[in-house]
């Protein structure tokens, strides 16, 4: 039984491989992918297109847990300021049937983004970021996780109270230590991802920060694998006495609204 | 005491991560907590009746956490108590936890089913074979946790409600009754203390203050974090100080912690709910 099962096990690999040979896009600019996804090259046309230059540089920072502790909500912070002039930051996770949760263009924003992710099976997370020449770099890590992120319902669903949050949203501004600013917004959403029966494909679509006066400093794209009642932050410049204004819509036409002042100072905490 | 594992579960402790305690009555063993398979209570079964004479007087389940549970089916289920709240949460919460078990352990679950203790115990002093055992339900940890008291000794069965030398777990804490659990366990007067996981602490609230320091770290910095504007994500990164980072499985807790207990803190901390206009 067990050469069996070897057998046919090595028989849908080899299936797979050639299905994604024939089928997968030739791309290019696309380096060899150190993480060995299943479908690295497919992804990478669909979200960049087939002509992008791409490589791979850890100075692209990615930071996530040890552990996956709620595949509905998986911490993700990227950080792209060692690199030169980045102008559009993509939270990539392959084998997300959605797998773009986040795709973020920065006209004056520092490119750093943290946020929470659905997970819907093991799979490789990856930042890409797009410098002023065009170019890509990536940098990703296999991360483990408990299936049905993107499949199981949503927690105000299953509190039956979704509806009641649309619209609602929270800011605030903060200046960190070194003297950036740093900007944090959570909005109340069900983020649903279609795959849940008897629940449509229904989430924030499209999300934008702006100075008082109206300038863009930062503006998301949104797919439904970003988590529930989302939490982003973000890095827009900006200063002391400045107004911050966030901005989103969900694919039903809801509109949010925020404002959050930009404090004078760092906050001082206790024993730091 | 059958010592777990102070680690996280994995295929390699094949689960077994939670003390198993076994003390000897002249009517059979008695044993606090299960362990996490069918297999994994079949050998504390096998250890306790060899241990004690021959056969099980009782088994208690603190609390409906896997580790401390899913062996209940390895034993007579008349012999399985707990108190009436504590089966009130086993019954809605302990099927959820088996596809996780199964796709983290493998092999080592074959043939557990999440099983229900058969005897309902209440509050106060059960007198098994001549030996007085005291039983409190608190909580905290998670919605009910019943500790258990061997009066001949002065030995305080703990549950999760206290971890030594290890970093306490918190998916379903409550940090304001755990707190208040704690309080009450100082009172008791009991002379050493079987945690959760970790070793035996030979003293009466080393132990105790140990878990109460972690969970007042852990409250003060996540805080302090939202106050500040930090992420989830970097606070998982947070530097933890001595001695809590000397705590087994610190930074792995930390990270869980964050995602239980952060989203809650840094809501209240973002600012009044807006709407547009």
């Amino acid at each position: 039984m067990a050469r069996i099962a070897h057998l046919l096990r090595q028989f849908r690999l080899a299936f797979l491989a050639s299905c994604l040979a024939a089928g997968a896009p030739v791309m290019a600019g696309a380096p060899a992918d150190p993480l060995a996804s299943p479908i690295w090259a497919h992804r990478l046309a669909e979200v960049l297109g087939p002509s992008a230059d791409v490589r791979v540089d850890p100075r692209l920072k990615l930071l996530v847990p040890v552990v996956t502790e709620d595949q509905r909500s998986f911490p993700v912070l990227v950080d792209g300021r060692a690199l030169a002039a980045v102008q559009r930051l993509i939270v990539l996770v392959d084998l997300n049937p959605l797998p773009v949760p986040l795709d973020l263009d920065l006209p004056d924003a520092e490119p750093f983004v943290a946020l929470r992710i659905r997970l819907d099976q093991r799979t490789p997370v990856r930042a890409l970021a797009q410098l002023a020449d065009g170019t890509w770099v990536a940098h990703g890590v296999w991360v483990d996780a408990a299936g049905g992120g993107c499949s199981l319902p949503p927690v105000s669903r299953a509190r039956a109270d979704w509806a009641q949050g649309l619209g609602q949203a929270q800011a605030r501004a903060f200046v960190d230590s070194d003297g950036g600013v740093r900007l944090r917004a959570r909005l109340r959403h069900p983020m649903d991802t279609g795959f849940v029966a008897d629940a449509p494909l229904y989430h924030l679509d499209r999300l934008d920060v702006r100075d008082a006066q109206g300038r863009p400093l930062a503006r998301a794209r949104i797919q439904a694998s970003l988590a529930e009642d989302p939490v982003l932050t973000l890095k827009p410049r900006a200063r002391p006495g400045d107004t911050l204004v966030v901005e989103a819509v969900d694919t039903g036409g809801i509109r949010y609204a925020a404002k959050a002042a930009v404090p004078a100072v760092a906050l001082q905490t206790a024993g730091r | 005491m059958i010592r777990g594992a102070d680690s996280r579960m994995n295929r390699a402790n094949a689960g077994a991560i939670a003390n198993i305690g076994i003390l000897g009555t002249s009517a059979g063993a008695v044993v606090i907590d299960a362990g996490t398979s069918l297999g994994q209570g079949r050998a504390i079964r096998a250890a306790a009746e060899r241990l004690a004479g021959g056969r099980i007087a009782r088994v208690y389940v603190t609390h409906l956490h896997p580790d401390h549970s899913y062996g209940i089916a390895a034993f007579d289920p008349a012999v399985v108590a707990t108190t009436a709240p504590v089966l009130v949460s086993l019954r809605s919460g302990l099927a959820a936890y088996a596809d996780g078990l199964y796709r983290l352990l493998g092999a080592a679950m074959t043939g557990t089913e999440p099983t229900l203790p058969g005897t309902v115990v209440a509050d106060g002093v059960e007198d098994i074979g001549g030996r007085r055992l005291r039983l409190l339900t608190l909580a905290g940890h998670s919605a009910v946790d019943l500790v258990v008291l061997d009066e001949v000794t002065g030995t305080l069965f703990a549950g999760d409600l206290v971890f030594h030398g290890r970093a306490p777990a918190t998916p379903d804490a409550q940090l304001d009754r755990w707190r208040a659990a704690l309080d009450r366990l100082l009172t008791l007067g009991h002379r050493r203390v079987v945690p959760g996981h970790g070793p035996v602490d030979p003293t009466p609230d080393t132990a105790i203050r140990q878990t109460r320091a972690w969970l007042d770290w852990l409250e003060r910095t996540f805080h302090e974090a939202a106050a500040r504007g930090l992420s989830l994500a970097e606070v998982g990164e947070l530097p933890i100080p001595e001695p809590l980072a000397t705590l087994a499985e610190a930074r792995y807790e930390l990270q869980r912690s964050a995602v239980h207990l952060y989203p809650g803190v840094e809501q209240r901390a973002l600012g009044p709910v807006q709407r547009a206009p």
